[in-house]
Parts: C-alpha cells; structure tokens; sequence
C-alpha cells in the first residue's frame, strides 16, 4: 500500500538569504506540549532531567540543545522539542502531539535582532535577550515562540497554516534591514 | 544669495534640483529652502485661505509657510516642509495651492473677500440653504482653500515600524541633548539620541557662539563621534520623537529616505515605538513672530530662521535686511549679518533700553506697523514716538521671542505654566513620568544653561536607573541673560497674521471674542487658529495673548488649548506600517490548499483561512450548477471536504470532565471513552456561544471542537473560565487545530471508502454512530470520528497536519472512483441547511438555547456557565423569536437570507416584523428555497403561511413555516 | 501602554486582550437571585481612579491577569495572576 507523503510547513518557502541574513526551516522534530499535573512540577521536572537530560525550564528560558530541547511555552506549558517523550512524562502532565501544529524556522546572521524588531514588541538585543532566553509574543498579528539559540541564531515557531505570512514578514524585514545596512 | 565662506554646506557637492518647473544649483546639505533662498526665490506657496503669495518663515519642522509637494505621480507627497526637505540630485518639487500657478493665482479673488472669510466663516455661512452645501459651498471649498492633493492611487513606497528599548531616551539632539547623551552613556546607560533633523547641534549649527573654545558646530560635531563610537549609544538622525505615551512608550518618526534619490530598498519612513526607562526632553524651543499688518509678505521671516541661513547654510535672504524685535537675542542675527558684509537697513526694537551699534541703526520703542511689495516684501513702515517712517527692504527679520518646544510633556494630560522672566509657558515637572526637561524648552534660553540642565537631567534619570556615573565637565559656552518685554500684536488697522498657516488674524481672534468664543479651546475651534499642520506652534502664544487681551484676562488664566501627539505631521502610511497589502491580517491555509487551487476551486476567506467555495467539474458554468452536483454526490455517493478549519482543543486533566460540565450546558463527565457528544456553550449571560462535538478519547483526555469562526473566543473563554473561576480544577487546554488534518468523509459510500484505505475493518460495532478513536492510516497514525455535519453516513478522519496533503489528494481519487468527489463550502451549507443544523449565521449572539429549541440541553442536573441567566423571564416563551424552517409556496420560488418575515397580508412596516432569515439555499435533493429563520413564537406556527420581505434586493416570497430539519427528519441516513 | 504579566514580564499592550472589570471573579451562586446577578453581569462602577479590571495576557504565555490600575493618571499599580487572586477570595 502507498505511503502517506509528508510535507513540511514551509515547504517551498524556504530557506532565504538575504545579505548575509538566512532564513531556514527546522529539522523536523517531535514536539510535544507538557502540562504538569496539579502539584507535579518538580516531580515532572525530575523525570524529564532523568529521561531528556534537562529539567523543566522556568518561565521564559529553555533547556537542553540543539535536538533536544525543552522550551517554556506558556503559563504551566513547556514544549519539548526533539525526543520522543518517555512513557513516564504522561504521569505527571498532560502531553500532547504538537509536532505539525508549528512552523519552526531558524533567523540567523549578524542583524537578526534588527530584523525582529520590526516585528517582535520585544527587547531581542543579545544583552537582555540572551542564548536560552525565550518569550511568546507576537510577530505582527501572529503568536509566536521565540528563542534564542545561538549568539546570532534564532528560533522562529509560528501556527503552521500562517508559515507563508511568517516567511513573508521575515523576509521583508530582513531586506529592509539589508538596504539599511547597505546604504 | 549665497555668502562665500559661510555655512556647513558642502560647496564641493552641487546639487541640481526643480522646484514649480524649473531647474536650480544647490549644495549637499541644503534643505528645499535654503536652496531656494539661495537662489532668491521668494514666493514658494499660496496660503490656505486667502491664497496670499507666501515665502519661507522659518528654518525648522514648525514651518507654517513653506509647504510643497515633493514627487508626481501615485508617489507624490504633499504638504512637505521645504525647511525639512533635504535636496538631492533629482528633486522635484512642486507649489500646491495655486491655480493655474504660483505667480499668477486667481484664487487669491478670496484675498479681496477677505471680509466674508473671517472668524466663524465656515459657520455662519455653510448653514444654509442645505442644499447649496453640496452644490456649490463644498466643491468650491475643496477647489479654492486647502493644502496639498493626494494622488488618489495606492501609496506605492514602503513604510516600515520598528520597536527599541532603552534605558534612557534623549529628545533632541541641541547642546542639552548631546551632553546629557553623553553624560549617561559614559556612565554605561543604554541611550537612544533622537533628533528630527539630519544633523546634530540643535541651534549650535546655526549659531557661530563657541562651546568649550571651538565652534559651536565642531563642539557638536566632537560629540556625535565619540557617542557614536559606544556601543550603547544610538543616534537616530532625521527622527521626531512625536508623541509621549503611558508606561515610558515613546512614538517616534524616521524620515530614512526622503533625502535620497536612490533609496536602495529601504523604506521612505519608519515609524518607531520607542521605550524608555527614562527621558529626557531637550527640544529646544520655536522663535514667535509679532503681528503687525501685512506681517505674511515673502521676505519675513523669523530672527533665528535668517540667522540659521546665514552660519549653517551659507545664504543671506536679503540685501537690505531689517529686523523688528522685542528681545535681545534677535541683535545676534543683526550682528552675524553684519560680520557676513549683509546690508542691514534698520533694527527696529519696541524696548527703549537697548544698546547703541555702530554698524546699524537701531530705533528704541519702534514698532513695525505696515509692509508693502508685490511679490514680496519691498518695505517696512515703523512707528515711534515720533511718528511713522518708512524703510527700503528685503528682508525682515522677526522676533518676538522664544516659545518653549514642550509639547510632548502635556501629551498625557499635563498643563504648562506662565512664566513672566520669558513670556511663555515652560513645563511642569513630572506631566510624563520618567521625563524631564533640559534646556530650552524648559526655558532656559542660554547655551551654558542649556549644558548644565543636561547634564544634571541625565544625572537625575542615572540616579532613578541606579546607575553610577562620574563628574562630567561642562563646557565653556555662551551665558548672556535673555531679555524680552511683551509684544504680540502692533495696533492698528488691517490684518495682522497670527497663524499663517490656517490664515488666522488678530481680528479674528478679537471677533471670535467679542461673539463670546472666548474661551481658549472654543476660540481654536471659531478661528481655526493652531488647527494647522503646524497645530499652532508658531501662532499658539501669541493667539491667546491676543484673546487675554481681548477678554480683559491674564494669559494664565486664560490658558493654553491641549497638546496631542503628534508633534509633527505622521503619515498614516507611517503609523499603520506593515499592515499594508498581506501584511494587513496573516493567512491561514489548509494543507489541502494546493490541491483545492489546482482544481480550479475559488478560495474564500472564511475568518483568516481560505477554504474552497466550489469545486468546478468540466462543462459547468456556474457555482450552482457545482453546488448542485456535490450535493448530491454526499446524498447519493460519498463526498470529501477539509474541516481542519474548525477549532479543536485538547483538554486533558483529573478535572478535564467536571471541567467541559462547567462550560457546556449538557453532560460530559458521563461521556464513555471512544464516544463523541455534541455540545452546546452559552456565554454567562444566557445567549448561545458555540456549539460543536467533544470527543472522549480517554479518562481524562477529551478533544473539543469549536465553529471556525470561534476557535480563537472559546479558546481564550475556556481559559478564562479555569483561570479566573474555577482554578482548583486540575485540567489544561492546548489548541491542536494546527496539529489535524481533518477532512469530512459523507454519504452512503463513505464506510466502503474508509474501509478500503485503513486495516481496521469499520462496522456499525467498532465504529457506531457518534463513535471515535485512533487508527492507523496508510501506516500513520490517525483519529476517525464517525459524526456528521450533513445528516449522511458520515466520518471526520484525522492525520498530523504533515500527511494532509497526501491523504487529501488520496480520499478524493477514492471518492471519485466510487463516483463521489470533493465538496465546498456552498455544498456544505446547503447540505446543513436540509438538515437543519445550525451554524454562526443562527447563534449570532442573540439566541438562546430556547431559541433554538436546545433548552432541554440545559441539564438540571448541574450549573453551568449562562444556565442561571438562560432562565430569566423573557428569554424563554412564546414572545421570543424562535427557529423555523421555510419554503417558498407561491409563484416567486427565491428565498434571500437577511430578509424579514411578515404575517400573511400584514404590510412590511419595522413594526410588523416578525422574525428573519439567516441561511438559505436551493436544495437539489427537496428542488427548491429552504430557509432558516427566526419567527416570533415560531414553533408553534408550523403550517402558516408568512411573507418574505427582502426590503434590499426587492424581493416578497410567500412562504410556509416548518419544522427546521428539512431532509430525513428521523435521522436514519446518520446512523445507516 | 505596557503591562506587566506576572509570568512573562512588562509587555507592550498589544500582547493583552481587554475583558472588563474584575468583578467577573466573583461569580455568584446559582441561587442567588436576580439582582445580584444582575449586578454581577451588567452593572459596572465608571471609577475615576483606581479600577480593577482582567485582562488576558492573550499573545503571550495566556494567563489572565488582575490590572488594578488609575484610570486617571493611567497608572498601573498592580497586576496579579487571576487564578491567585481567585484562589484568595474563594
Ligand atoms: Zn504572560
């Protein structure tokens, strides 16, 4: 019997390369919410540093790395991005399947910051947004998970029916920034 | 004229410019106008009203004269302050406001009527007849008074909106400015420098006086570079800081690219949200002119304005200048004339103590009180005490004064004060929380004042950042006391310009007084006096001098009318940046988009998301005839439609059932695992919020579906409801609409169709009606929901998003094969409609569970949100509008939705309106209308004959009331 | 407009979702009459100081929040976690 094809979210929108600024997509990964039970966070956060290696993230920061990640998501919400999740998270939170619900791009380049400032209501400067920190906000008119992965690397999750808005607004943000920086 | 040896402009770098058609010589770091005035244009615009020739006034964003529009075509840009407009290469700049031209304007016919134009015009004359308004007053308005034109096309630049944080933002980059910058950024603050215009110095650039021993330009110059070479610092050129708001938000405008010919891809403008832990206003302040008749010819100008032109520019905008002021600080300009070789004819002073010159004559307790010239001003008549005189001129140079720029520290509310030293209004502390003031526009009007305010102001806010900093040394600089004795208007006869640029005169003023208007925001609103682009910055002082004069009050007491953002004109194109074209809203797309486009289906949005309409098939012409086809395909066959629109909410937790008791009138906690109910949600107050299926997919594990329209409003209700009432409850929501692909699979062939793609073998057993669970599809894993949304066998399948596309183009090769095929939107409406199912159109906010004869799916058992008001008197009876079925039964067969329902025979007045329609649509399996509606007691009325009145499209039907549920009414289709 | 989310930090306003007056919190019993749940629904205070009201921190991490704010000097005072302040009154 034939296979279902998969098909990423941003498929065909990417990767962009504008002046020394790229735009990708993510490696697909597993990504799965997790919201502690009542009463269950640090006994969750035992078991994930057991099993994932990282301990549940405080609000606003992440954990772990690049493949295995754990990123905070919202209020009693972290998204664990990477792994498939141990059997035994499923008792201390509820999990759910979030690895198609995100389009998950990576900002890279000197001037990255620049180009989410047009976008993001938030201080991204590497000085108070630091590698590891993490914020949901809004890119434009879209909720977004924003984190900072890398001295000049970031990760981008938007709803994955608006990737083409997402790669949209990101890439007339980064020419912008590039004629700027041009003239 | 230009001066060899003066000015700042780069007289290696000529730049050839057009201004109204012909071609002129300028230099890199000219503006518009100083380039004209170089090249000894006088006349540059028409005034609003009058159309009264006009010259350049000033030298800063404040123009009230000078206003061009810059570009032609669905470019153009009107209403450009040709003392802000940088010139480039290329430029082309046009007079607005004169027809057929600059020089010859026959409008300036209103110039004679001037005695009909006067305060309260628009008022006293528009009123009436009625209808002369739109025939003649308004077109003869629009052609003959205004500013520059729109081009009517869509605004072809980019705009661009930017936020930045800082921990201290500087306002104004003059000698306040640059030290308190300095100051805090040495001290390792993180500083934002913004000044509107392309260079920093403030005054300093059009001044000669020395900072720290070198020229006040250099000092500045020195600076800039050593801010510019922290990393903590950044200087925002060209940007205004336009308006204050709450919480340390700052509005700022970034002219990027209006001084260039070649943009490179950059934006024209960028709008910035500035926030500021601290700030820090040095906006220096605005030169006044004085009133005195015929005080608006070409050739007068402000004091400072013609003293910027000669030290910054290089360029004298007269051969005889004379000047008229009623302070110290104009001498300087007559005294840097002098130094430059320019001729000045005379300094007329109103004080009597004023010092003696060698190189001019000066006249003490003079006052100018006519001027006369064509085209531009050609002489001067001044009073004494020994009577009238006349002086040949070219040039008069204006001062009354200095007005503090403290606009932005009453943008929340806060009033000024009077001061008497200066004879303005100067800030009061604390109107902005966080901001301060240094400098001039705290009325400080000297350089060295302006240097130690600075650097005590960024000392203030280093303190409240509790930030450390050194001593910093203050400069050298120029400390002369200020001396000013009032002098608004000159008595006399004839007009007397206040505001130039709304052509507001003293008269005015005095009339609008004298009809009672006196109060200061009702005298703006009689004369339009500060309601200018400008908004009164050159008028507003002098104005309510006037009017304290003319109603015997003080200016304190009189007051100021009410400072807004912006301090400058902001396009909206600025402002709403980024929200042009597909940046408006974001757009949703479903994974089976491709596929639906590459059927030729046209997409309509439905919320953000764009779901196909109808599925065209070769030889069809029209989308009913597509209609038609694909309802009978799910009637007859099996039909294939993506739902993944609808919202859908995984609800997990100890709680998760005593939660969806709370929110949902009926029963959820009883639901078995691997089974699907449906659901309906009031709002608190008792009317009906949502509707749709809830899955149990395990003990504690439910998955929600919402309408398409409502995801995002049940969602943020759903948390609402947990977090703000009942938090003890242990459950938690997330949306996986995003994570499903879901599609509808409907009709009669619909289980051999499934049966035929996954392993699992679906029968009425595993699978009953209403029935749900996991399965594997093509070896991935999936959901199948057996529900139906179009009284068909019917199933919802579910795969992540990922596999969508695949299975989409798979379930319609399938369905095709069993002679069925993809559906749309119109077939999915009409296919509801038959059933009588209930969408938005129905629940639109005003419906009750009664309503919809749902009432006894408010269980009795339990509270739930909405349920105790549901039961208030009048939201359940036969008074209420309640939902029925209609057909059309007489000769006319159409049914319209939004139309009204009347009794048989009744006329179709509002007061005999019984009820509406709110869906309709032919329906090929009963061949005709069927309509939903709300009739008032409409239950009870199956059987009646009611008209149909759409009053819009024209249209009366005849119509019997039924039951809603039109098509297989004991439900036996669902469940075969 | 900023505000500061007791999770996420200080927050431009954009990010916020309005609902209204915090009475909201103080759902009454089912039995409790009519007028009191009239008052409960429809009748606001239009204070001219300090006001109360929730808000949901909507793009953001999702809490909803308790602003006790002026709404004459536009001053925010306070902001707490709705589900704390509920769990504090009962
Ligand atoms: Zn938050």
């Amino acid at each position: 019997m034939a296979e279902l094809l998969a098909k990423s979210p941003c498929e065909g929108l990417l990767p962009k390369e504008v002046d020394g600024l790229t735009l990708s997509e993510a490696k697909r990964a597993t990504m799965t919410s997790l919201s502690p039970y009542r009463g269950q966070e640090a006994v969750l956060s035992d078991v994930l540093k057991t099993e994932h290696g990282m301990a549940l993230p405080r609000p606003n920061r992440s954990a772990g790395k690049e493949g295995a990640r754990a990123v905070w998501f919202g209020q009693r919400q972290v998204m664990l991005i990477g792994p498939d999740p141990a059997v035994s998270l499923a008792d201390h939170a509820a999990l759910t399947d979030q690895s198609d619900a995100w389009a998950v791009v990576l900002l890279e380049g000197e001037g990255a910051e620049d180009v989410l400032a047009r976008l993001v209501p938030l201080d991204l400067r590497r000085e108070h947004f630091k590698k590891g920190h993490t914020a949901r906000s809004q890119l434009q008119h879209m909720m977004v998970s924003i984190t900072r992965v890398g001295d000049a690397r970031f990760q981008i999750m938007a709803f994955r029916s608006m990737a083409k808005t997402l790669v949209h607004e990101l890439e007339i943000a980064m020419k912008g920034v590039a004629a700027r920086r041009a003239s | 004229m230009r001066i060899a040896g003066k000015g700042l402009v780069d007289r290696q770098a000529p730049v050839s410019f057009r201004f109204d058609g012909h071609t002129y010589q300028g230099f890199a770091g000219d503006t518009l106008a100083s380039a004209l005035l170089a090249n000894d244009i006088r006349v540059v615009a028409r005034s609003f009203k009058y159309h009264r020739p006009r010259g350049v006034m000033g030298a800063g964003s404040e123009e009230a004269n000078a206003l061009v529009t810059i570009g032609s075509g669905a470019a153009q840009d009107p209403n450009v302050r040709a003392t802000v407009q940088e010139i480039y290469e290329g430029l082309e700049a046009r007079p607005q406001n004169c027809w057929p031209s600059l020089t010859v304007d026959l409008l300036s016919v209103n110039d004679l009527a001037a005695p009909f134009l006067g305060a309260g015009f628009y008022y006293k004359t528009f009123m009436w007849p009625r209808a002369f308004w739109e025939k003649l007053y308004e077109p003869v308005i629009r052609r003959s008074a205004g500013l520059g034109a729109l081009s009517h096309q869509h605004n072809p630049d980019a705009y661009e909106k930017a936020f930045a944080f800082c921990d201290l933002l500087v306002i104004g980059g003059g000698p306040a400015g640059l030290i308190a910058a300095l100051t805090a950024a040495r001290a390792g603050a993180d500083v934002i420098l913004a000044d509107e215009d392309s260079l920093f110095g403030g005054r300093l650039n059009g001044d000669v006086e020395t900072v720290g021993g070198m020229p006040g330009a250099e000092w500045a110059q020195s600076i800039v570079d050593e801010l510019e070479a922290m990393p903590n610092v950044r200087l925002m050129r060209r940007t205004t800081v336009t308006g204050a708001y709450d919480q340390g938000t700052y509005g700022a405008l970034e002219r990027v690219a209006h001084h260039l010919a070649d943009r490179g891809g950059q934006p024209l403008e960028c709008f910035w949200r500035i926030v500021a832990r601290r700030a820090i206003l040095c906006a220096g302040a605005i030169e006044r002119p004085i009133a005195f008749r015929n005080n608006d010819r070409p050739g007068i100008m402000t004091a400072s304005a013609v003293r910027t032109y000669l030290n910054r520019y290089g360029v004298a905008p007269g051969r005889r200048i004379t000047l008229f002021a009623n302070n110290d600080d104009a001498h300087r300009t007559a005294r840097d004339l002098v130094d430059a070789g320019v001729h000045i004819a005379a300094v007329f002073d109103s004080r009597r103590d004023v010092p003696e010159s060698n190189a001019y004559p000066i006249y003490r307790g003079a006052e100018v009180c006519n001027t006369s010239g064509r085209r531009g001003l050609e002489s001067v008549t001044f009073r004494t005490a020994s009577g009238e005189d006349k002086v040949e001129t070219d040039c008069l140079a204006v001062s009354g004064g200095w007005n503090p720029s403290l606009h932005l520290t009453c943008h929340m509310n806060g009033r000024p004060q009077w001061s008497e030293a200066i004879q303005s209004f100067v800030p009061v502390e604390g109107m902005v929380p966080g901001l301060d003031t240094a400098g001039a526009c705290r009325g400080t009007l000297t350089t060295h004042g302006a240097l130690q305010e600075g650097v005590a102001a960024a000392q203030v806010a280093l303190e409240a950042l509790g930030i450390a900093f050194d001593k910093i040394d203050i400069p050298e600089a120029e400390d002369a006391p200020y001396r000013v004795s009032p002098l608004w208007a000159v008595a006399g006869k004839g007009r007397a310009w206040l505001d130039f640029q709304n052509d507001v005169t003293v008269k005015d003023v005095k009339q609008a007084a004298k009809e009672n208007f006196a109060s200061v925001e009702h005298m703006k609103r009689y004369t339009t006096q500060g309601m200018s682009p400008d908004q009164g910055k050159n008028s507003n002082v002098a104005a309510l001098a006037v009017l304290a004069d003319a109603t015997g009050r003080g200016i304190p007491e009189t007051g100021t009318t009410t400072f807004r953002p912006p301090f400058v004109p902001v396009s909206i194109a600025a402002m709403g940046a980024g929200a042009q074209g597909a940046g408006f809203a974001p757009q949703r797309f479903t994974t089976s988009h491709a596929a639906s486009v590459e059927r030729g289906a046209p997409m309509i949005e439905a919320g953000l998301w764009y779901r196909p309409s109808y599925f065209p098939a070769p030889g069809e012409t029209t989308w009913r005839q597509s209609c038609d086809r694909e309802v009978n395909m799910v009637r007859n066959a099996v039909g294939v439609c993506d739902v993944s629109t609808l919202g859908k909410i995984d609800i997990q937790g100890p709680d998760a059932g005593a939660f969806l008791d709370f929110v949902y009138t009926n029963m959820f906690s009883t639901l078995k695992v691997g089974r699907t109910r449906y659901g309906l949600m009031l709002r608190e107050d008792g009317t009906v919020m949502d509707d749709g299926t809830t899955a149990r997919l395990g003990e504690t594990h439910f998955v929600m579906t919402t309408t398409t329209a409502a995801a995002g409003p049940v969602m943020r209700h759903l948390e609402y409801v947990h977090q703000c009432l009942c938090p003890e409850l242990d459950v938690s929501m997330i949306s996986v609409t995003e994570q499903w692909a879901q599609f509808a699979v409907a009709g009669p062939q619909s289980r051999a169709l499934l049966n035929a793609l996954v392993d699992e073998d679906i029968n009425d057993d595993t699978w009953p009606f209403m029935g749900c669970g996991d399965i594997i599809i093509q070896g991935v894993r999936g959901r199948l929901f057996r529900i139906s949304f179009s009284g068909e066998h019917a199933y919802e399948i579910a795969v992540p998003s990922r596999f969508g596309n695949g299975l989409f183009r798979e379930l319609t090769a399938r369905a095709e094969a069993l002679g069925g095929g993809l559906y749309g939107m119109e077939a999915l409406n009409v296919l509801r409609i038959e059933k009588g199912f209930i969408t938005h159109a129905e629940i639109h906010g005003r419906v009750t569970a009664f309503d919809i004869g749902m009432e006894r799916m408010v269980s009795q058992k339990k509270d739930c949100i909405g349920k105790t008001m549901s039961e208030r008197p009048g939201l359940n009876g036969p008074e209420r509008e309640q939902l029925v079925g209609l057909k059309p039964i007489g000769p006319v067969k159409q049914l319209t939705a939004g139309a009204h329902l009347f009794e048989k025979g009744a006329a179709p007045t509002r007061e005999n309106a019984q009820g509406y329609t709110t869906s309709v649509g032919f329906s090929p399996t009963l061949d005709g209308f069927l309509g939903l509606g709300f009739l008032r007691n409409g239950r009870a009325r199956h059987g009646e004959e009611v008209m149909m009145v759409d009053h819009l499209r024209n249209l009366t039907t005849r119509c019997k009331v039924c039951d809603p549920v039109f098509f297989d009414p004991e439900g036996g289709r669902v469940r075969g | 407009m900023r505000l500061t989310c007791p999770v996420c930090g200080e927050r431009d306003r954009r990010e916020f979702y309005y609902m209204g007056d915090a009475v909201a919190l103080r759902r009454p019993d089912p039995e409790a009459g009519d007028a009191v749940w009239d008052d409960y629904l429809h009748n606001r205070d239009n204070p001219a100081g300090v006001t109360r009201d929730l808000w949901q921190h909507e793009g953001g991490c999702g809490a909803w929040i308790v602003v006790t704010r002026n709404t004459m000097t536009h001053e925010v005072l306070e902001t707490a976690l709705a589900s704390d302040v509920k769990g504090s009154v009962g």
